[in-house]
């Protein structure tokens, strides 16, 4: 079944034709990966799917639903969260309460009940946290929980990210560049954490340029070159594409 | 306000060309020490943090006009004919004050373009304003460019309080509403672009003084913060600016 | 019991102190300049609110408390016998106005202190949302500028127009009264019970903003003010909560008015002015930008000295230096949350000190 279908969206910014009528479909439950030398419009393409950005034309259908036209936090709501390339952690928080932002989504309590707090918000808040908790022990930071989470190493600071993600409990979950800054024994990890996430249920689509990484756990993985796909297929096939080949390594001449 | 203030006092004991000249070169120097005291040695500060360091300097200077001057209200007197006498061009009768205020503020615009258009130093300050790195790295100081960019709002501040006070008098508070005036102008003709913001300074005189139309005297302090809400919020890059001007926006 | 509630226990015991102290000393007139500071204390936290946890700046906080506490004088001081008329009539009826007599023994019709009040805060919240909307999304010193904007336009309507007292501003205010027969009055019978009254709004006041910090859109809010796109990214409407936000420092602000007004007796369009909002601001900064108690404090200790006439003639400029001071050296204020980790960090990494505490 489809969750993410992206269809024909174009973006330009100025002279600069960043997007050109991409399409590819995600299927449920998989792990699709987006890749492509640098300045392919990765970025782009991962900030026009989540919200970020409209694209100029083309349709976004997210689990039957069009929602090119929604902005991030609408996009969060129906179950698309996604991490960034730089790691946005809250500073002057903990690593507990960055997870617990994460549910957000799923909590009623506003600024009434916030303010003369109000019966109902103590058991919700209780439950949030509970949940937090899982979280961070099911990634392994539990021990981390009262830490300022900006003070944590690199690598650490990562899996704070995609463990509130993760707390929004998303259908789709959109990674960027998670390996960047790891090193070996870091990726593998990461790869580890991200086939557990979709054994969980959840679908995931990354962007990477860790080739060993991408390779390992993708079940698909997507192709772009300035802007335009230029392969969608198994990890093992995408190895042996010609114009794959030639976009990263060059013609021989 | 200080420009105004400070010629009238030495107007008291010099001619009115000397008292201008040295009160406008007392408030560059007084431009110069608050870049220096309060600006330069801040690493990175966001425009934020200097808006506001800003408006506590200029309480500071307005403090501290009060207690030189008190709470008088000073003109100098009027450069040709009075209050009363007014030239007759063309049928209109218009006050001598007047055409030196449009002659100095002309001057000083042309001034101001040669200056950043043909001379060394000039180009140097639109350099740093362009890309401050890159013209470190050309040996250009940027440090001086900042307290040189001061100094030379403050003079042109100065001149205009000193040739205007003749006709809107100045107090020790008389600087805050200009400031405000001259942040809307500034907004309203697009930053970097000085030229537009003389054209949106004379848009701005000629929509507050027929304001008097339609809404009460009281309210026509007013106006101009209103209209500069309004350029805000639809489009801050200006009338004639540039919206790279306004990316300013994101600090 | 949450650890901010013994905080809240322990500053009423600092009040109740204080009232104390000056019935032993016999100096109970002090009790006058420290009700007005409650009340300004209560702009103060508000505004804290919106500085240091929303992340917006505001130069014109004193706008809504003019607001407040004009439209609370106005109806109050109006009087409506000689506008008899349908709505006069059945306002009568329903108990919203109040007969009453001036100081010259003249009878007046004017509106219940209550639905003034009411009518003073939806008003406030009325323009908050109004202007709020597109000034909240106007980034840092433009952000600064329109508020500063705002509150000057505020400051020329209460001066310019006549019925709103122009320059002398509108006295012979009446009571505030509350049920149980006290009254918030400048009377000096009546000095203990007001000064009570005036802090126990500010400590309720202090108790719903804790609270609020503590919840779920505290938590929203921090992450707003660390991190904006991630946190929308997260499902969290920043521009709503932002604007939630700003209206409600602007209600804190608008109710300060209201009472304060009330207690003295009148206003005047100083309350409006610049001088005012950057003193807002600059307790705010002093306090620690994003420190509740921190602000309250400071605001009790440099209001009180200000309305005793310690800064003399130097009133404006102590805070324009403060606020000079703070944007120098500290522009995360003073009394940070975490300056006591700070300082224990700095100290433990003194290669020649002892260790950290």
């Amino acid at each position: 079944m489809t969750l993410l279908s992206v269809r024909g969206i174009s973006k330009r910014f100025g002279g600069l034709q960043a997007v050109n009528d991409l399409s590819f479909d995600i299927a449920t439950g998989s792990i699709k990966a987006l890749i492509g030398p640098n300045g392919a419009g990765k970025t782009t393409i991962f900030n026009l799917i989540s919200g970020f950005l409209p694209p100029d034309s083309g349709e976004i259908v997210f689990g039957g639903a069009e929602i090119q036209a929604l902005s991030s936090c609408e996009v969060a709501v129906r179950g698309m969260v996604r991490t960034f390339q730089h790691i946005r952690l809250f500073p002057k928080m903990t690593v507990l309460e960055n997870i617990m932002v994460g549910r957000h989504v799923h909590s009623r309590a506003g600024f009434l009940a916030g303010m003369l707090n109000l019966p109902f918000t103590w058991k919700e808040e209780r439950r949030i946290r509970e949940k937090s908790f899982e979280i961070m022990e099911l990634l392994g930071i539990v021990d981390h929980a009262g830490t300022e989470a900006i003070s944590l190493a690199y690598g650490q600071q990562r899996v704070v990210e995609i463990g509130r993600a993760l707390a929004c409990e998303p259908k789709l979950l959109l990674l960027d560049e998670p390996a960047a800054g790891l090193n070996m024994r870091e990726t593998n990890g990461m790869g580890a954490l991200i086939s557990r996430i979709r054994d969980m249920g959840v679908t995931v689509l990354l962007v990477e340029h860790d080739m060993s990484l991408v390779m390992k756990i993708s079940d698909e993985v997507v192709v772009v070159s300035y802007g335009e796909k230029i392969a969608e297929d198994r990890p093992l096939a995408i190895q042996k594409n010609r114009e794959v080949i030639r976009v990263y390594l060059g013609d021989d001449e | 306000m200080l420009g105004g203030m400070i010629a009238v006092t030495l107007n008291g004991f010099l001619p009115i060309p000397l008292a201008i000249v040295l009160a406008v070169i007392l408030t560059t120097i007084v431009g110069a020490v608050i870049e220096i005291a309060f600006i330069r040695w801040l690493y990175k500060p966001s425009v934020l943090r200097m808006v506001i360091i800003t408006i506590g300097v200029s309480i500071l200077i307005r403090e501290i006009a009060l207690h030189i001057w008190g709470e008088s209200v000073r003109a100098l007197p009027y450069f040709t004919g009075s209050s009363v006498s007014s030239i007759n061009l063309g049928g209109v009768y218009i006050s001598s004050q007047v055409l030196w205020v449009i002659g100095i503020g002309a001057l000083a615009v042309a001034a101001l373009t040669a200056f950043f258009n043909l001379t060394m130093l000039g180009r140097q300050m639109r350099a740093c304003a362009a890309n401050r790195d890159a013209a470190r790295l050309c040996g250009i100081d940027a440090g001086n460019m900042v307290t040189l960019s001061f100094m030379i709002s403050a003079a042109i501040g100065a001149i205009g309080g000193a040739v205007v006070c003749p006709i809107t008098y100045v107090q020790y508070d008389s600087g805050t509403p200009l400031a405000i005036k001259g942040f809307t102008v500034a907004i309203l003709g697009g930053l970097g672009n000085s030229t537009a913001a003389v054209g949106a300074g004379m848009i701005l005189g000629i929509l507050e003084s027929f304001s008097i139309w339609v809404l009460p005297t009281a309210y026509k302090e007013a106006i101009s913060i209103a209209i500069l809400l309004g350029i805000l919020f639809v489009k801050p890059s200006g009338i004639f600016g540039s919206a790279e001007a306004a990316r300013l926006k994101e600090f | 019991m949450a650890r901010r509630y013994f905080t809240v226990a322990a500053f009423a015991g600092l009040i109740v102190a204080i009232q104390l102290a000056t019935l032993a000393t016999g100096t109970a007139y002090y009790l006058t300049q420290l009700t007005m500071t409650a009340y300004y204390s209560l702009v103060i936290v508000g505004l804290c609110m919106l500085i240091g946890y929303a992340g917006q700046i505001s130069l014109g906080h004193a706008g809504f408390f003019a607001i407040g506490g004009y439209v609370a004088a106005f109806l109050t001081t109006w009087d409506l016998k000689s506008h008899q008329g349908a709505i006069v009539s059945l306002l009568s009826k329903s108990g919203a106005l109040v007969s009453r007599h001036d100081v010259y023994g003249g009878s007046l019709l004017t509106v219940h202190p209550w639905l003034a009040c009411a009518a003073a805060v939806l008003l406030t919240v009325a323009v908050a949302y109004l202007v709020g909307g597109p000034i909240l999304k106007l980034k840092g010193h433009y952000l600064a500028m329109a508020t500063l904007g705002i509150g000057i336009i505020v400051y020329r309507i209460v001066l310019g127009t006549e019925f709103l007292g122009a320059a002398d501003g509108i006295s012979e205010v009446p009571g505030f009264p509350l049920p149980g027969g006290l009254l918030i009055t400048g009377d000096s019978s009546s000095r203990v019970s007001n000064y009570y009254l005036a802090w126990g709004v500010v400590i309720l006041g202090m108790i719903l903003l804790l609270n609020l910090i503590h919840s779920r859109i505290g938590r929203a809010l921090g992450a707003v003010h660390g991190a904006e796109d991630a946190a929308e990214a997260m499902g969290i409407p920043t521009a709503r909560y932002k604007l939630h936000t700003f209206v409600l420092s602007a209600v804190f602000a608008a109710l300060a008015g209201v009472l304060l007004t009330h207690y003295n007796g009148g206003i005047g369009p100083s309350e409006a002015g610049v001088m005012k909002s950057v003193r807002y601001v600059a307790i705010v900064a002093i306090g620690g930008m994003a420190n509740l108690w921190g602000a309250l404090s400071m605001s009790l200790v440099l209001n009180y000295l200000s309305l005793r006439g310690y800064f003399g003639t130097y009133d404006d400029a102590v805070f324009g230096v403060i606020l000079i001071l703070i944007m120098l050296f500290a522009p995360d204020g003073l009394l940070r949350r975490h300056l006591l980790s700070d300082l224990k960090r700095i100290v433990s990494r003194d290669p020649e000190g002892e260790e950290a505490p």
